[in-house]
C-alpha cells in the first residue's frame, strides 16, 4: 500500500474523469495472498451470476416451496445488515453523545457500512425474482405502505443516502474539492440522527418480516418481540465487526495509521468490548425473559432446544463474559475471539429465524441446504466489498488523518 | 442559531415527519373491505367429496395449467398421497383414514378475509379483491415473502423460469367478471363445492349441520379460523383428521405485523428529537460548535456564528 497521492487540482468534468481513471489503477503488490485467493472466486461468481439471471433461481440455489428464503437472504442480506450495525452505533458514539475517544474509527465504521449496504443489501437483487422490478416500490407501482418489506426496502435505500453523506467529507477530500467538502460535512449531523432513525427501524424491521411466519417459526424463536430482539442484537453485532475489523485493519493498513491512534487503538477496543459485554448482557436477559413469558420449557429437552441452548448460552453468554474478562485484563486476543464467537452467533440466530427455525418440523429431504454456487456467489459479494473497501482506504483518508487543508483548528 | 444549523434540524424534522406519514399504517384495504361488502367464496363439503379428480382438471384447463390425467387407475395412485399445491396445481384432492373411513379433501387458496400474502407485499402485487378473491400481479418483485406470510402455504414460486411468477388460485376472478363461477366448482359432479357469498356459504353450512346433526362436526372451518376465509369447509370428523390447522387462532395475520408498524412513525418524529438534545446536551465548548467526518479526534471546526 503506497504513499496517498496529492490533491489533485479539479476544475472541470474533464479534470475529474481523468483523476478517476488515474486513480482506478491498481496499487501495491497484484499477487497478495488475498488477490490470489478472492480473484479466481469472483471471477467464476460472475458467471453464476450471470447463470442466475439466464436461467432462474432454481439453477444456482437450493431453494424450495417450503424454504422460500436461503443463504442470500439469511446471510447476505440480513445478517449482512446486522453487522452494518456498526455504522450507526458508533455514528451515535462519535456525534450524538460526543464520545470522542472513538473519533478516530468513526470514517472506518461509516465507509464499512455503507459498503455493507451497498453490497450485502445489494445483493437482494440476485434473490428476488423478478428483479426488474425491484424498483417499484419507489416508483410507485405500487406503494405497499401497509407492508413491512415496503418500509425495509425504502429505509435500507436512504440509509445508504446518509451513510454515504456521513462519508462523503472523506470523498471530497480525496477529490480536492475544498468548498463542497465544508457543505458535506456540515450535512454530517443530519444525516447521523436520520441515519440512527431509519437504523432503528429497519434493524427491528427485518426482524418483524418474520412476524406472519407464526407457526412456522420455532416457538422457541418465534415471539412478538423479534424486532426488539434484532434491533438489540444488530448492536453488539455490529460493535463486534467493528473490533474484529478494527483488529485486522491495525494490521493490513499500518503504515498508514499514526502515533496518536495507534496508542489510543487498545484502549478503544477494550472499551467497545465492555460495550458489547452489557448490551449482550441485556440481550440475554431479554431472551430468558421471553422464555420464561412464553413457557418454553417443555421444547428444551429437544434437539432444536439444545440448538437454542448453543445458540443462547454458547453463542451469546460465553462471548459476553469473554468481552468482560478481556476488557478487565485487557487481553485484545481474547476481545478478538469474543468478537468472533458473537459474530457466529448472529449468524446462527439470523440463520434460525430464515431456514433452520423455520418450518424446522418437514422432513429431512424437503430440508434446505445452500449448493456451493450459493456460497460462492456469496463469497463473490464479499470478495467485492473487501476489494473496494481497500481501495478506498488506500486513497482516501480513512484510517490517516486528512490532508491538512481539511483541518481546521480553532 | 445561525441560518444553516436551523435548516439543518428543520430538514431533519422535515424527513421524519413525511417519513411518518406516509408509513403510518392505516386501517388495510382489506379490514375496509371485510366491512362492506359481500366476500365471495366456495362452501367444501367434504362428506359430498367422492375424489374423482375433475376440479384439478377443470382448474387446469381454465388456468391452462398442465392437464392432469384423472382416469381411475391414475387416481387410485395419485389418491395414496396427501399433496401439495404447487406452481402447475392450483388445487389438489387429498385422501384422509379417519376414523369414518376414507375422506377425499380438496386443498387451494383459502382466500382469507384478511390475508397475509397481501399485508407481506410491498407493491401490492398479492391483493384482497372487493369481492374476496385474493389475486396476484404481474408488478411482483418475486421477494416472496408472501410465501412465508401465508399460513396456509399456499403462493408457489417458479424457480425454474429466468422470468418467474407466483402461482397459486386466484378464485377464478376472470371468470368471476364475466358472470361465471369458478371451474372446480362447475365441474364438480358430486355438488361439494357450493359457490356464492360468504354470508350465504355460512347461513347454508350452519343448515346442513342443523338438518344433520350426527352428520357433520358442528364446526365451520375458516368461518372464524384467521379471522375468517373466503374458503369454507365441512367435515364429518374433526378437522386434525382431514389436515387442517387447528393452531392457526383467530387473530388475522397483518395484525401480527401491526405492533412494529405503529412504532414506526413514533420512532421516526421522537428519534431525531431525542438525538438533537442528546447532541446539543453532551456537546462541549458551546452550541455554535460541532464536530465533522473527520477522521481525527483533534479537529473541530467552527460554526460560522
Amino acid at each position: 500500500m503506497s504513499e496517498i497521492s496529492a490533491t489533485p487540482e479539479i476544475k472541470n468534468v474533464r479534470d475529474f474523469v481523468r483523476f478517476f481513471i488515474r486513480e482506478l489503477k491498481p496499487r501495491g503488490k497484484i499477487f497478495t495472498p488475498f488477490n490470489v485467493i478472492t480473484a479466481p472466486i469472483m471471477l467464476l461468481g460472475l458467471v453464476l451470476i450471470v447463470y442466475r439471471f439466464a436461467a432462474g433461481l432454481g439453477a444456482v440455489t437450493n431453494l424450495s416451496q417450503e424454504i422460500p428464503w436461503g443463504l442470500w437472504i439469511g446471510f447476505d442480506v440480513i445478517t449482512g445488515v446486522a453487522f452494518a450495525g456498526g455504522g450507526y452505533v458508533v455514528a451515535f458514539m462519535v456525534y450524538i453523545i460526543g464520545g470522542e475517544k472513538y473519533h478516530s474509527i468513526a470514517r472506518a465504521a461509516i465507509l464499512s457500512a455503507f459498503l455493507a449496504y451497498v453490497f450485502y443489501a445489494g445483493g437482494i437483487i440476485l434473490d428476488v425474482g423478478r428483479w426488474w422490478n425491484i424498483v417499484n416500490p419507489m416508483i410507485g407501482r405500487e406503494f405497499g405502505v401497509n407492508a413491512v418489506m415496503f418500509l425495509v426496502a425504502w429505509h435500507f435505500f436512504l440509509y445508504m443516502v446518509a451513510a454515504g453523506l456521513e462519508f462523503s467529507p472523506a470523498a471530497a477530500e480525496w477529490l480536492g474539492m475544498k468548498r463542497l467538502r465544508k457543505i458535506l460535512a456540515s450535512l454530517t449531523l443530519g444525516a447521523v440522527i436520520f441515519g440512527i432513525a431509519l437504523s432503528t427501524l429497519h434493524q427491528s424491521g427485518l426482524g418483524a418480516l418474520m412476524s406472519m411466519a407464526k407457526g412456522k417459526i420455532h416457538p422457541l424463536w418465534y415471539t412478538e418481540f423479534i424486532p426488539v430482539l434484532f434491533f438489540i442484537s444488530s448492536v453488539f453485532a455490529g460493535l463486534s465487526v467493528v473490533i474484529f475489523k478494527e483488529m485486522i485493519c491495525h494490521k493490513v493498513f499500518k503504515e498508514q495509521i499514526d502515533e496518536e491512534h495507534r496508542k489510543s487503538f487498545p484502549d478503544i477496543i477494550v472499551s467497545l468490548g465492555k460495550i458489547c459485554a452489557v448490551v449482550m448482557f441485556g440481550y440475554f436477559f431479554l431472551k430468558v425473559m421471553m422464555f420464561v413469558h412464553d413457557r418454553n420449557w417443555p421444547y428444551l429437552n429437544t434437539p432444536m432446544g439444545y440448538w437454542y441452548l448453543t445458540e443462547i448460552i454458547g453463542l451469546v453468554l460465553i462471548p459476553c463474559f469473554m468481552f468482560v474478562h478481556g476488557a478487565q485484563t485487557r487481553n485484545l486476543p481474547l476481545i478478538l475471539t469474543a468478537s468472533t464467537f458473537t459474530m457466529i452467533g448472529i449468524i446462527m440466530n439470523r440463520l434460525n429465524y430464515v431456514f433452520i427455525a423455520y418450518n424446522w418440523q418437514i422432513p429431512v429431504f424437503e430440508k434446505y441446504y445452500p449448493t456451493w454456487m450459493e456460497f460462492v456467489i456469496t463469497l463473490t459479494i464479499i470478495s467485492v466489498e473487501l476489494w473496494v473497501y481497500r481501495w478506498c482506504v488506500n486513497r482516501m483518508a480513512v484510517f490517516r488523518k486528512p490532508p491538512e487543508w481539511a483541518i481546521e483548528k480553532h | 442559531m445561525d441560518r444553516r444549523r436551523f435548516l439543518q434540524i428543520m430538514g431533519s424534522a422535515l424527513a421524519g415527519a413525511t417519513g411518518g406519514t406516509l408509513l403510518t399504517p392505516r386501517t388495510s384495504k382489506a379490514q375496509e373491505a371485510s366491512k362492506h361488502r359481500e366476500f365471495y367464496g366456495i362452501l367444501v363439503d367434504t362428506t359430498r367429496c367422492i375424489g374423482c379428480r375433475r376440479c384439478e382438471k377443470a382448474c387446469a384447463e381454465v388456468n391452462n395449467l398442465p392437464i392432469p390425467d384423472i382416469s381411475e387407475q391414475t387416481n387410485e395412485t395419485v389418491l395414496q398421497n396427501i399433496r401439495k399445491t404447487t406452481d402447475t396445481q392450483y388445487t389438489v384432492i387429498n385422501p384422509y383414514d379417519t376414523e369414518k373411513g376414507k375422506i377425499f379433501v380438496p386443498k387451494r387458496c383459502m382466500h382469507c378475509n384478511q390475508p397475509g400474502c397481501a399485508a407481506a407485499c410491498l407493491v401490492k402485487a398479492m391483493k384482497k379483491r372487493k369481492e374476496g378473491h385474493v389475486t396476484w400481479e404481474l408488478n411482483c418483485m418475486g421477494c416472496r415473502l408472501c410465501m412465508i406470510s401465508c399460513p396456509f402455504d399456499i403462493p408457489k414460486f417458479e424457480y425454474d423460469k429466468a422470468i418467474p411468477l407466483i402461482q397459486k388460485c386466484n378464485l377464478c376472478y376472470g371468470r368471476f367478471l364475466k358472470g361465471l363461477a369458478p371451474g372446480c366448482v362447475e365441474a364438480c359432479p358430486a355438488e361439494a363445492l357450493m359457490f356464492g357469498t360468504r354470508r350465504k356459504l355460512i347461513e347454508e353450512g350452519k343448515r346442513r349441520i342443523a338438518q344433520n346433526p350426527g352428520k357433520y362436526v358442528h364446526h365451520i372451518y375458516g368461518e372464524n379460523e384467521v379471522a375468517g376465509t373466503s374458503h369454507l369447509y365441512l367435515s364429518a370428523v374433526p378437522f386434525e383428521q382431514i389436515g387442517f390447522r387447528m393452531d392457526l387462532g383467530t387473530t388475522p395475520y397483518p395484525e401480527y405485523s401491526t405492533g412494529f408498524l405503529y412504532a414506526v412513525p413514533f420512532i421516526f418524529v421522537l428519534w431525531p428529537i431525542i438525538m438533537l438534545g442528546m447532541s446539543r446536551m453532551t456537546k462541549k465548548g458551546g452550541a455554535e460548535e460541532h464536530k465533522e467526518a473527520t477522521g481525527h479526534g483533534e479537529e473541530k471546526k467552527q460554526g460560522k456564528g
